[in-house]
Order: structure tokens, then C-alpha cells, then sequence
């Protein structure tokens, strides 16, 4: 009854198919040739990306069909499958490409073509792609953060327009950004918070909207608190309908969590970091010798493997566009593993991390300079993009059905 | 690239699961493992009749000439219910390693023996003073007059004392590790067994000039094909943990669903649940291991390395949900009469019999600065 030829067998199997091995060569070649050097040292060396590198980046991909492919396919998508967009995410990490910018990618371009109007997706969709219009997400509220939906900036209709008062925090990048997308409360009194909120578009420089910087503990800035004193904005910047914004955010969140694992820039890292640690001495030997230090790296490794062979389940299981509720695994492993990596360079770097504030004359190389820094910075990626404690709450009542 | 199971696959699933429910309903298995071989030779014969003891061998030994897939879903059904059969043991172990070494007439006999029910094999490697190793040095084999003859001490063996022949490994003269076949009624042979913490058998193998015929032909030394078979055995033992964890966090998730304490159910309290997602992460990573290193075994990639890394993955998994299981569960959960502490035990023993993570974590240290990243769909894996 179990007897089968090897020839048969048609399910499991390891290796990519011809084609999509192609493909991955396909994105590595062009990942590698067709982005700028210098902007991918930087990424490498764990520098700023500044905001001219990434128009620059995105605009090469988005010519090349490469920076939306997950878009519908009339507003620049891709017919790709799930693994396709895996391979081309994580060919992208790996070859130290800075990423589409998230806001306008993964954020707002799919919320415009899914519910905005035929007139939004024609004044938006291509200049989103291209990064003409640089996006940043107006969500999080001093007093509304996991519990998002109690957000208590209000929108209040005069005519032909909203009228939009209260204050935003935490804007990642609103520095560089033109237009924001915000969440505002329309209806104060909905029998149920989340069925009072609408989601509205506005240019960051209209009259009224104030941008306050926040630095953060590795001295950067790259937060925002963004205000706003009777900003007028006009009602055709609605997208979707009235006080249905909390489920255009939950669509959003979802897409947000596609490609959260970051295994490429993960794998990356470590790469980086066993060669740094060959280099460094420790009492006259390398300190990759050190069976600490090794084991430690190995452990790592170990994980990133387990958790790139989950990405690619959840992925083979995403097909209908949905994400699968296991994608909370890989946000909350991903985000801890990113976190491990960048402890590992602090502790590789030893009494090096000391001169994280040192400027290029110091003796210390610049990957020691930036180690602590970067390690303080990550703090963040277990908080934003869901905290990985509402990523547990998600997995203890979606998945286990506590 | 395809991690999903295809018909076929999940048709043996549900036979191999079919029938294990039926064989360990209740308290089948307390009844089984207190009892000698602690297996039940019923159920080992419905095994072999539906060809699962045959499973990975060739159809002219009596074989079903199935991939290491198909092997790895009977192993994780048998964790599943903690059936106390010693699959892994006796046909991925002790049958891989006769397959692979054996000459056809030995595994004419004996792969078929095994394939059809009627032979029970076993290894018989360990030796106090070892760990894990691929060598063997307190038993040794000396030839006189056309006759190998063994003497020394192994333990502890895997179902030892029931075994009908056993694989020994043995150092020869110039110090070359080489497996023997010993008849279980052999001249010179003592076995003693009693009861693992897990419920299974184990025995001490005492060997006095015990003769022995030579596994294969050659005077090769064998610690890679024992290396190999270690590898194999490591990914089949790591589908059956993985089919003891998900049973393991099954039961705790069922368990919060219905104890109460302080007037509500215990998944009222996030300091539990958040536990229990916690577990849920573990399994899942660990089975994504397990799953790719059979897929590396089926595609003729490195399994040595790839059951490493299953083994480390598994090992800290089944730590974390074993030892979580019980203590979620309060006092009940270390108590002989309630399953979830057999669990606990029976990951435990799976963790040591083929090496544990910090061990195979050494292993994969040692060669972390041969490659500049994984990738586990490349080389040397595929
Ligand atoms: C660097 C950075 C960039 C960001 N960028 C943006 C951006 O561009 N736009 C934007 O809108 N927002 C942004 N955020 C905000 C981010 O989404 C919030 O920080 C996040 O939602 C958490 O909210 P909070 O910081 O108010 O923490 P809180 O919600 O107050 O949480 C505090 C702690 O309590 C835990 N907690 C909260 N609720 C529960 C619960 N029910 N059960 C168990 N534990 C709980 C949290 O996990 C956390 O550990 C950014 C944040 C950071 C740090």
C-alpha cells in the first residue's frame, strides 16, 4: 500500500523549482548590480540611510517593476507567488538594499487600492510607488498605543471639509515625509470605539500641522510628535467611508506583518559578525576561537535557520492573501533575533562599544562606533509593528484558543 | 521548494494515527510499559503488516522503499500517544544501519525479519565512559580460528533484552570501530534489562567471548556509517519529539480551558497564556527544523549536519514545553496516574539517547566559521 516510485513523488521537496531558482538569481543580479555601491555600503555598515538614497533606490526598483509587486497588478503588482515575493524580500536584505519605504509600499498603497476612490488610486498609487509622495503613518497617540482604537484625535465635517485637531506620536521619519495618513476620530459617540474612527490623507505642510522631533537613546532622530491645530482638510482626502478607518488599520497591520522576520538583514548581520569577531583579539587570539563565542554565533544561526524554513510554511500557507496567524511567530522571533544580532556586534566590539559617539578620527573602526547605538536603537522592534506581547495575546487566542 | 504534505502522505498519517488511537486508547500505555518487552507485540505486528517497519527499505527485502518523509510521519504519530514501540530504535537505527552496511544475505534476513514483525533488532553502542560517540573501545572483537568473538560491556542498550539479534559495535586490533550481528541466543551473552524513567526497556550487555558475524564485508572502519545512521535516528527521534510536544502543549491549552482557580478558568490569566504562546513558538520552530532536515535526507544533502541542527533545535524546544507542560498543570502535572509528566520524561530520554543540544551545539560551533551564512535551500544541503 505504501510502495511509490521516487519518480512519483510529487509533494514535499527541498529545492526551489528551475524557475524560481532563476528567479533568485534573477533578483540577486539585479539586487547587486543595478543599486548604487555606495548606498548598500551604507546599509552594510549600518549607516543612515539618508532620504536621497531611498528615492533613489526605490525609483531604480519601481523602473524595473520591482518596488510594489504585491500591489494589484494594474497599479505596477506583480503576478507573483507567495514565494516569488519571499525570495525577492529576502535577496533584497541580503544584498543590503534598503527596502521600499514601508509607509507607502506596505501601508497605504494597498489600503488606497483596496477601498480608496478611482480618483485617489489615479492621484496617489503611481506617485507612491515611485516614492513621489513620501508617506508616514499617523496612528500612535500619546494615550493610544496597543490600544490603538482609543485614539483621540477628532475630525469634525464643516462642509466640504474635516477639521482636524489633536496630536500624533512616535511618526517615524515625518522629518522626510510630504503627506501623512492618519487615524481620527469622526464619531465620539459610536456604541463601540472602533466604529468611530475614519482615515484621512493630508499634506504634512497644510496650516496647522506642527512636527516636533524626538530623540531617541542612541542620539538619532528618526521619531516624531506631529500636531495639529484646526488642520482643514478636504473631505475627498477620506479614504473609504466614514468612521470605517478601524478596518481599513486592520487590513493595514496585516500587510504590515508580511516580511517582518527580516531573516535576510538577520542572516546578514551574523555574517558580518563572524568575520568581525575573527578579526578582533582577545589576549592575542581571534575571538571567534573563544568556544563561548562560537557557540553563541552557532545557537544564533541556529534559530535565524529555524525561523527562515517558518517563514517559508507560513508562506506556502498565505496564498489567499490573508495573513496566516502564524505570522506572529515570525514578528515575534524575528524581532528578538534582530535584537540578539545586534547584542552579539556590542559584545564582539567589547570596550570598543565605548566610542559609539566618536567621529571618523577615532582609532576604532566605524562597525564598533555604531555597535551600541544600533543595539539601543533595536530596543524598538519588539515594541512597534504590534508589541510582541500583542503578538502573544494573538497567538495564545487566534491560534491556541485560550 | 514545498513544505506541504501531498495525498499520499496524509493518507499515511491518518492510517498510522488510525491505529494508534485504537492500539493506546485510555490507559493502554500505563498497562503496557509496566509489563516486558514495555511495548505491545500486538500492536508491533499491526505495524508491520501495514508496512511501516518496512517503510524506508527496499521492496526486495520487504520493503516499502518510502523517503525519510514518510518515515518522519510514523515517528511523529508514535510521539503523539508516546507509544512505547521502538520504531525509531529498531528500523530507522538498527534496520538503517543493516541496510547500509549489511551483505544481501544479511539484509535478506534480517531487514526482512524486521520488515515482517517477526525480528526485533537492536544496537547495542553505548558504553559507560562514553558520550555519543561513533567508536566504540570497551568492547572488543578478536578473530580466531574463522570465528569473531566479543567481549566487554555495553549499556545502556535500547530494548536489549528483548532484541532477537543485536547490532555490536566493536574495536578490532588496529583500533578500527566494526559492527558484528549477535544472535540473541548466543553462547557468552547476558542481558539484563529493567525500566527507563520513559516507560521503554533498556539492558545492560554483557559480552564473554560471545561469537559474532561481521556486519557487511571489509575491514573498513564503520564510525561513518554509525555517524549516519546517529544522523538518521537524530531526525526520526526529533519527528517523534515533535509529535510529544504538540500533544504536550495540547494538553496544558485544555487544561487552562477548563481549571479553575480564584472563581475563573486559568485562561484567564495572562501570565499563563502568554506561556503557552510561548511553547506554541517553540514547537513551531522546532518542527520547521525537523521537517527540513528529512527533506535534506531526501534530496542526498548533508544529513549529518542538518540532524545537528534538528537535534539542537528539538532539544531546547522539548525542554521549554516539557518542563512548561508540568508546571502549568500545577501538582497534577507530576503525578504517574495523569499523562502530561510522561511526556516531560519521554522528551527527556529522547534528548540524551543520540546526544543533546549543547553537544550538538559544539558540533555545529566547530564548523560555524565554514560558511558565511545558511541557506537552507543550498548547499551543502541540497
Ligand atoms: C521607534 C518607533 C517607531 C514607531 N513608528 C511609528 C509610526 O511611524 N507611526 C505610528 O503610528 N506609530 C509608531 N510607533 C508606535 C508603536 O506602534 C507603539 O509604540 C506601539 O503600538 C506600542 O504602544 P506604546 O508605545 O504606547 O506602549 P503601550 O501600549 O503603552 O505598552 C507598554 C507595554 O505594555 C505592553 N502591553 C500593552 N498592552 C498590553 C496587553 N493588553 N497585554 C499585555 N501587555 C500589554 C506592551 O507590549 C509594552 O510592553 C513607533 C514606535 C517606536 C518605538
Amino acid at each position: 500500500m505504501l510502495s511509490r516510485d521516487v519518480e512519483e513523488v510529487v509533494g514535499m521537496r527541498l529545492q526551489l523549482s528551475p524557475e524560481d531558482e532563476a528567479f533568485r538569481q534573477e533578483m540577486r543580479t539585479f539586487f547587486t548590480t543595478k543599486v548604487p555601491q555606495t548606498t548598500r555600503d551604507a546599509v552594510a555598515a549600518r549607516r543612515d540611510v539618508g532620504r536621497e538614497q531611498y528615492v533613489e533606490t526605490q525609483r531604480i526598483l519601481n523602473a524595473a517593476g520591482l518596488a510594489v509587486p504585491h500591489w494589484p497588478a494594474e497599479w505596477g503588482g506583480r503576478d507573483w507567488t507567495p514565494l516569488q515575493r519571499h525570495i525577492w524580500r529576502e535577496e533584497m536584505q541580503l544584498a543590503c538594499v534598503p527596502e521600499p519605504l514601508a509607509f507607502n509600499t506596505s501601508m497605504i498603497g494597498p489600503v488606497i487600492a483596496a477601498f480608496g476612490s478611482d480618483a485617489q488610486k489615479q492621484r496617489f498609487l503611481p506617485a507612491t510607488a515611485n516614492l513621489d509622495i513620501w508617506w508616514c503613518q499617523g496612528f500612535s497617540e500619546p494615550d493610544a498605543g496597543s490600544d490603538l482604537a482609543s485614539l483621540r484625535t477628532t475630525a469634525v465635517r464643516e462642509g466640504d471639509e474635516y477639521v482636524v485637531n489633536g496630536q500624533k506620536t512616535w511618526t517615524t521619519l515625518g522629518q522626510y515625509a510630504d503627506w501623512i495618513f492618519c487615524l481620527v476620530r469622526t464619531d465620539p459617540d459610536a456604541p463601540k470605539k472602533q466604529r468611530g474612527i475614519s482615515m484621512l490623507v493630508f499634506p504634512m505642510d497644510t496650516p496647522g500641522v506642527t512636527l516636533r522631533p524626538i530623540e531617541l537613546i542612541d542620539g538619532g532622530f528618526e521619531v516624531n510628535e506631529v500636531f495639529f491645530e484646526d488642520v482643514r482638510v478636504p473631505a475627498e482626502n477620506l479614504i473609504g467611508e466614514e468612521n470605517r478607518g478601524w478596518d481599513y488599520a486592520k487590513f493595514l497591520l496585516g500587510n504590515e506583518r508580511a516580511g517582518i522576520a527580516r531573516v535576510g538583514a538577520t542572516k546578514r548581520m551574523l555574517a558580518d559578525a563572524k568575520q568581525l569577531a575573527s578579526e578582533v583579539l582577545a589576549d592575542g587570539r581571534p575571538l571567534a576561537e573563544d568556544p563561548r563565542m562560537s557557540a553563541r554565533i552557532a545557537e544564533l544561526e541556529n534559530e535565524l535557520l529555524a525561523l527562515e524554513l517558518t517563514a517559508l510554511r507560513v508562506v506556502a500557507h498565505s496564498a489567499d492573501g490573508k495573513p496566516h496567524p502564524a505570522s506572529s511567530v515570525l514578528k515575534l522571533r524575528g524581532s528578538e533575533l534582530q535584537q540578539a544580532a545586534t547584542e552579539l556586534f556590542v559584545d564582539i566590539a567589547g570596550p570598543l562599544s565605548l566610542a559609539s559617539f566618536a567621529d571618523d578620527d577615532s582609532a576604532v573602526p566605524e562597525w564598533a562606533r555604531a555597535a551600541t547605538p544600533e543595539y539601543l536603537n533595536y530596543r524598538k522592534v519588539t515594541i512597534y509593528g504590534g508589541s510582541n506581547e500583542v503578538q502573544r495575546t494573538i497567538i495564545a487566542g487566534t491560534i491556541l484558543g485560550l | 521548494m514545498d513544505f506541504s504534505y501531498d495525498d499520499e502522505q496524509n493518507a499515511l498519517r491518518q492510517a498510522v494515527s488510525g491505529l494508534l488511537a485504537r492500539a493506546y486508547d485510555g490507559e493502554k500505555r500505563r498497562a503496557v510499559v509496566a509489563a516486558d518487552p514495555g511495548f505491545d507485540e500486538k500492536t508491533w505486528s499491526q505495524l508491520a503488516e501495514m508496512g511501516l517497519l518496512g517503510l524506508p527499505f527496499a521492496e526486495e527485502h520487504g520493503g516499502a522503499g518510502a523517503g525519510h518523509v514518510e518515515v518522519a510521519i510514523v515517528a511523529e504519530e508514535i510521539g503523539r500517544v508516546l507509544a512505547p514501540e521502538p520504531y525509531v530504535q529498531a528500523v530507522v537505527l538498527t534496520g538503517g544501519l543493516i541496510d547500509a552496511v549489511g551483505t544481501d544475505a544479511q539484509r535478506g534476513e534480517l531487514v526482512a525479519g524486521l520488515a515482517e514483525g517477526t525480528l526485533v533488532p537492536a544496537f547495542a553502542h553505548a558504553e559507560p565512559g562514553t558520550r555519543w560517540s561513533t567508536s566504540a573501545s570497551g568492547v572488543r572483537a578478536a578473530e580466531e580460528g574463522g570465528t569473531w568473538r566479543l567481549t566487554g560491556v555495553k549499556e545502556p542498550v535500547p530494548n536489549g533484552a528483548r532484541a532477537d539479534v543485536l547490532v555490536v559495535s566493536a574495536v578490532v586490533g588496529d583500533g578500527a570501530t566494526r559492527l558484528f550481528v549477535v544472535r540473541g541466543d548466543a553462547e557468552g551473552l547476558t542481558r539484563s534489562g529493567y525500566r527507563s524513567h520513559d516507560g521503554t526497556r533498556v539492558a545492560k550487555v554483557e559480552l564473554a567471548g560471545t561469537p559474532a558475524e561481521p556486519l557487511g564485508e571489509g575491514t573498513d572502519d564503520r564510525a561513518a556509517a554509525i555517524e549516519r545512521a546517529h544522523s538518521l535516528a537524530r531526525i526520526a527521534y526529533a519527528h517523534e519529539s515533535i509529535g510529544a510536544m504538540a500533544t504536550a502543549l495540547s494538553t496544558t491549552t485544555e487544561y487552562l480551558r477548563t481549571r479553575k482557580q480564584f472563581g475563573v478558568t486559568l485562561n484567564k490569566f495572562q501570565a499563563l497564556t502568554f506561556r503557552a504562546a510561548d511553547m506554541y513558538v517553540s514547537l513551531e520552530l522546532a518542527r520547521s527544523t525537523a521537517l527540513w532536515a528529512s527533506l535534506v535526507v531526501d534530496t542526498g544533502g548533508d544529513v549529518v549536519t542538518a540532524a545537528d541542527r534538528a537535534r539542537l533545535q528539538t532539544s531546547r524546544a522539548g525542554r521549554h514545553i516539557g518542563k512548561d507542560a508540568i508546571q502549568l498543570h500545577g501538582g497534577i502535572g507530576v503525578t504517574a496516574e495523569y499523562t502530561v509528566g510522561h511526556y516531560t520524561s519521554r522528551l527527556t530520554a529522547i534528548d540524551h539517547v543520540l546526544g543533546d543540544g549543547d553537544w550538538a551545539l559544539a558540533r555545529l560551533a566547530a564548523g560555524v566559521g565554514d560558511h558565511e551564512t545558511v541557506d537552507p535551500l543550498g548547499a551543502p544541503y541540497t
